[in-house]
């Protein structure tokens, strides 16, 4: 196989008060165009004015990047006609952005991988518009919606070290856990507040531009369906053409747009209706200073509690499933024992149910006592998982949800002892295959006696048991 | 009662020997009378100015608090918005466009107190030199109505020298204030670039742009300044330095002031008549005993070309929101959305605004761009560092505002470039973004001569202080045009 070289550019709206230019507010979900003004509208004589909050959301997502901050750097004007467009140029950043040469770390399975940032610089989104199309087949119009307009969007570019779809899903998956540990944008890809642009090329050769993915999935899919597009190309001796292309969804396919030769000019000048931005070190201080832990940092401490990097990367890139970690850590529980169940039965029930682990009744107190429990025997872990399932449905205590339903373990010898005999005189077929050497059986002794405890039998001394009576005679 | 200055009106309006309604009536009637020849007003708004008079004397009547402005007609450049009033830039493409909001100043005038009585004529989106651009109608000099009155703020320097109201503000982007001024005998300031807000100054060259002032005198002038500049935060340009009172400041004295004049400047086009009137200025400053040096601003000849590039650039820019989509004209018959673009663009546009789209275009496109609009911001550098090299020399420096006197309508409408050269000498102050006022200082075959004086930046109050003393030694003040002496015999 050719190796896939790829680059990914990520654009991310910041969930900021108000919008980049003006006092609108930034929400999702209002009717359309009633969060407007004359700025985001690009009426005459309207004037930007930078929003605070979203330098210093930049300035976070920068040093949680490890890129270095600009003192000093400027907004230009790309210009462009379009509806979505009320000014007809986005206020961007051009050759003096925000900040520049950063990094993340994935965890692949081969361990970790940096990947380079090349830059991070701000600038405002374009109106939202929905076509004719969507709308009935036959209707000729599209309808602009302006809330979207003057949102203040980052976009992050990466340096062309990705080698594979999977890695590019890390990729993104490790930069929405940053942005969403940051709290500065939900950073959901479906709802359009992390979108992406991939550029790939095979064995460094000519690069393809595919705009506008907007999801994970597709993100994948179309990166291996390019990877495998281009290897056509190149193995039947053809060119791989500069060009922008666009994702069929539907189809699973990408299909050009325009070629190298057909890319717009966007006439770039320093916008002259602001400042240049200078951001002095005391600024930045102050902004690291509110930083929250960020995943890296995360991920680095649970491998050092005994966590497999796996286990410490999904925790990690968790927000919501960290903070429970890290609680329940903080209540004095063994980590490697909290992410086991973790990352097993909760997890199982909370993707089984499209739900976070703030939205079930479950506390770190709860999770904690139940590992008590346990420990002390009480019940074992094949009960362990229906009495969590009933913690993760009702938020009751594990002794209460053990004790109300009778699911304490049984350890007593003397009425262990009964049952095993009694399995061993209902089956002697199987107790003499297993004396003349077929130990394989020995679990289905167990099954039996379990079934005759209602499962509740303490395994370790049913295997005792079990041994010594088969082992008699 | 209207061939007052405003300051005069504003203590009788104070001491209430003269009600508002008086005289926004007598603006009014006056403006009417004039407005058929001279053609100042895209809109004149008779019903809400005397509505404002009313409910300012109910204020005055119960003795509330009122502006420094309270009762003084008013005039605003139409590329300045209004609520109340269509703001149409004197282009087809906002023929009847209504702004939503009012802009920094208008609000500013209001709250003091002022009463805009329309909008004036003005060169389409400030492009022009004689109000000749604009797409509804020409307005005429009231020195001589075969003139053009200066552009592009030609409409408010005509309403102002011809009495139809006291006070005017324009825009200057490259001398749209100053050159008409000079062409209408009035006073008319530039402030330092930040100065005044340009929130609600529909944009023509962002980085130039700059809102000013017209009165027939200075102190109504300094007045009128001081009461629209300021910091505003809806303007990330606007400056924060607090403003002096510069009418109060006119009354401290001045000293004795170092004079520059750049003669390598004037080398290039400056006719006999406005250089006599010049000379003898510079007279006049010499006797008041001011020291009148020679300084050197080796690359503002570079001036026309640099500014022609720069504007342009960003007015290429700033009018790509005239696309048909959300306001203004849509023209008919589109068959697609390229077509709704150009078919909007190409009827709602004229030909100077074209022209000037293109040459802004072209300055930034690939390939381009380095050898055009870098090359003129580099110039534009140089050219401020000039300004800044001759102001260690001199405090403030002096030279005509324009090389000719008012010239003919239709004489240069043809001739785009010896249109540009009108603005030879207004054009470098405006890149280097300093302050300027252009102020009468003669008459020459029954026409006026202006002179610009130019300080460092927000030097605005030196500068008033300095056209006051002009002022009282020349008595070129309050000039009335042979056409308002008729009318009002």
């Amino acid at each position: 196989m050719l190796k896939p070289t790829i680059g990914l550019e990520v654009h991310v709206q910041l969930k900021t008060r108000s919008k980049m230019f003006c006092s609108c507010p930034v929400e999702f979900k209002a009717e359309p165009n009633t969060l407007v003004c004359p700025v985001c509208l690009g009426l005459p004589g309207s004037l930007p004015v930078l929003n605070r909050q979203a330098v210093e959301y930049t300035i976070a997502v920068a040093l949680a990047l490890h890129c270095e901050i600009q003192p000093f750097s400027q907004f230009h004007r790309k210009n462009y006609f379009y509806p979505d467009l009320p000014k007809g140029y986005q206020i961007s950043q051009y050759d003096l952005p925000f900040s520049r040469n950063g990094y993340l770390i994935i965890e692949t399975e081969e361990g970790e991988k940096r990947i380079g940032i090349q830059r991070v610089h701000m600038e405002e989104d374009t109106a939202k518009m929905i076509h004719g199309e969507s709308i009935s087949r036959t209707s000729g119009y599209s309808l602009i919606d302006f809330n979207r307009s003057g949102v203040p969007l980052l976009e992050i570019v990466s340096r062309p070290d990705i080698s594979s779809p999977q890695e590019a899903t890390l990729y993104l998956m490790e930069l929405r856990s940053i942005l969403r540990t940051l709290g500065v944008s939900t950073a959901n890809m479906e709802e359009g507040a992390l979108r992406c642009d991939v550029n790939i090329s095979l064995e460094r050769g000519t690069r393809t531009e595919i705009k506008n993915l907007n999801s994970f999935h597709s993100v994948r899919k179309a990166l291996e369906y390019e990877i495998k597009r281009q290897e056509e190309v190149l193995k039947e001796k053809g060119q791989v053409i500069q060009e922008t292309r666009h994702y069929d969804e539907r189809a699973g396919v990408t299909l050009s747009m325009r070629t190298k030769e057909e890319a717009e000019d966007y006439r770039y000048f320093p916008e002259p209706d602001l400042v240049p931005l200078k951001i002095d070190p005391p600024w930045i201080e102050e902004v690291r200073s509110r930083m929250p832990e960020l995943p890296e940092d995360k991920r680095k401490r649970y491998k050092e509690l005994g966590l497999f990097p796996q286990e410490a990367a999904t925790i990690a890139n968790n927000p919501e499933l960290a903070n429970f970690f890290d609680s329940c850590l903080s209540l004095g529980a063994p980590g490697k024992e909290v992410a086991n169940w973790l990352l097993s039965e909760v997890m199982k029930y909370l993707n089984a149910r499209n739900l976070s682990i703030i939205e079930v009744p479950l506390s770190p107190e709860g999770l904690v006592e139940f590992l008590t429990v346990l420990k002390e025997g009480t019940i074992s872990s094949k009960i362990g998982k229906m009495v969590i399932e009933e913690m993760l449905q009702t938020g009751d205590g594990a002794r209460e949800i053990i004790e109300r339903r009778g699911l304490a373990q049984i350890s007593d010898p003397v009425l262990i002892k009964k049952w095993a005999e009694e399995v061993i005189k209902e089956n002697p077929d199987q107790v003499s295959q297993y004396r003349q050497g077929k130990e394989q059986l020995f679990g289905f002794f167990v099954g039996k006696v379990m079934k005759l405890s209602g499962g509740k039998a303490n395994p370790e001394i049913l295997n005792r048991i079990l041994k010594e009576l088969l082992l008699r005679e | 009662m209207i061939f007052q200055p405003a300051h005069k009106i504003l203590k009788e309006i104070r001491e209430r020997n003269l009600s508002p309604v008086e005289v926004i009536q007598a603006t009014l009637e006056w403006a009417q009378k004039l407005e058929g020849k001279l053609r100042s007003f895209l809109v004149l708004d008779p019903e809400g100015a005397l509505a404002k008079a009313l409910m300012l004397e109910e204020k005055l009547k119960k003795g509330e608090e009122v502006g420094p402005l309270a009762g003084i007609p008013v005039a605003v450049k139409d590329n300045i918005c209004t609520r109340r009033m269509t703001t149409t830039c004197g282009s087809r493409i906002l023929e009847n466009f209504l702004p939503p909001y009012d802009a920094t100043v208008v609000e500013k005038l209001e709250r003091a107190g002022a009463i805009i009585i329309g909008k004036t004529n003005c060169d389409e989106f400030a492009m022009g030199s004689s109000t000749e651009n604009s797409a509804f109608f020409k307005t005429a000099n009231p020195w001589d109505i075969e003139r053009v009155p200066g552009g592009s703020s030609g409409g408010s320097a005509t309403s102002v020298a011809s009495y139809q109201v006291f006070l005017a503000l324009g825009s200057d982007t490259g001398g749209s204030v100053r050159q008409p001024a000079s062409f209408c005998g009035i006073f008319g300031m530039k402030p330092t670039y930040g100065r005044v807000s340009r929130y609600g100054l529909v944009a023509f060259a962002s980085s130039l742009d700059q809102i000013g002032t017209f009165a027939r005198n200075v102190p109504d002038l300094a007045l009128l300044t001081e009461v629209i500049s300021g910091h505003d935060p809806r303007d990330s340009t606007s400056l924060p330095e607090p403003v002096p009172s510069y009418s109060k400041e006119l009354d401290s004295p001045v000293g004795t002031l170092r004079i520059g004049v750049p003669w390598d400047l004037l080398q290039e086009g400056l006719t006999p008549e406005v250089k006599e009137a010049f000379e003898d200025a510079l007279e006049i400053f010499e006797r008041a005993g001011f020291a009148i040096e020679e300084v050197s601003l080796p690359h503002a000849s570079y001036g026309i070309p640099t500014y022609y590039l720069i504007a342009p650039a960003e007015a290429s820019a700033n009018l790509a929101r005239y696309d048909g989509i959300r306001f203004g004209l849509r023209a008919k018959g589109e068959e697609n959305l390229i077509s709704l673009y150009k078919k909007t663009r190409g009827e709602g546009f004229g030909a100077e605004v074209k022209r000037r789209i293109m040459l802004g275009t072209f300055a930034l496109s690939l390939g381009y761009r380095d050898a055009f609009y870098v090359k003129a911001q580099k110039v534009r550098t140089l050219i401020s560092q000039d300004f800044q090299k001759a102001f260690r020399k001199v405090d403030l420096i002096a030279l005509p505002t324009s090389p000719t006197l008012p010239f003919k309508l239709g004489e240069k409408v043809q001739d785009p470039l010896s249109m540009y050269m009108s603005d030879l000498y207004t054009i470098p102050i405006s890149l280097a973004g300093l302050p300027a006022i252009s102020i009468p200082i003669a008459l020459k075959n029954g026409l006026p001569v202006g002179m610009q004086i130019v300080g460092p930046a927000l030097s605005e109050s030196l500068i008033f202080k300095a056209s006051y003393l002009f002022e009282r030694e020349s008595g070129l003040s309050n000039l009335k045009p042979p056409i308002v002496e008729e009318l009002s015999a």
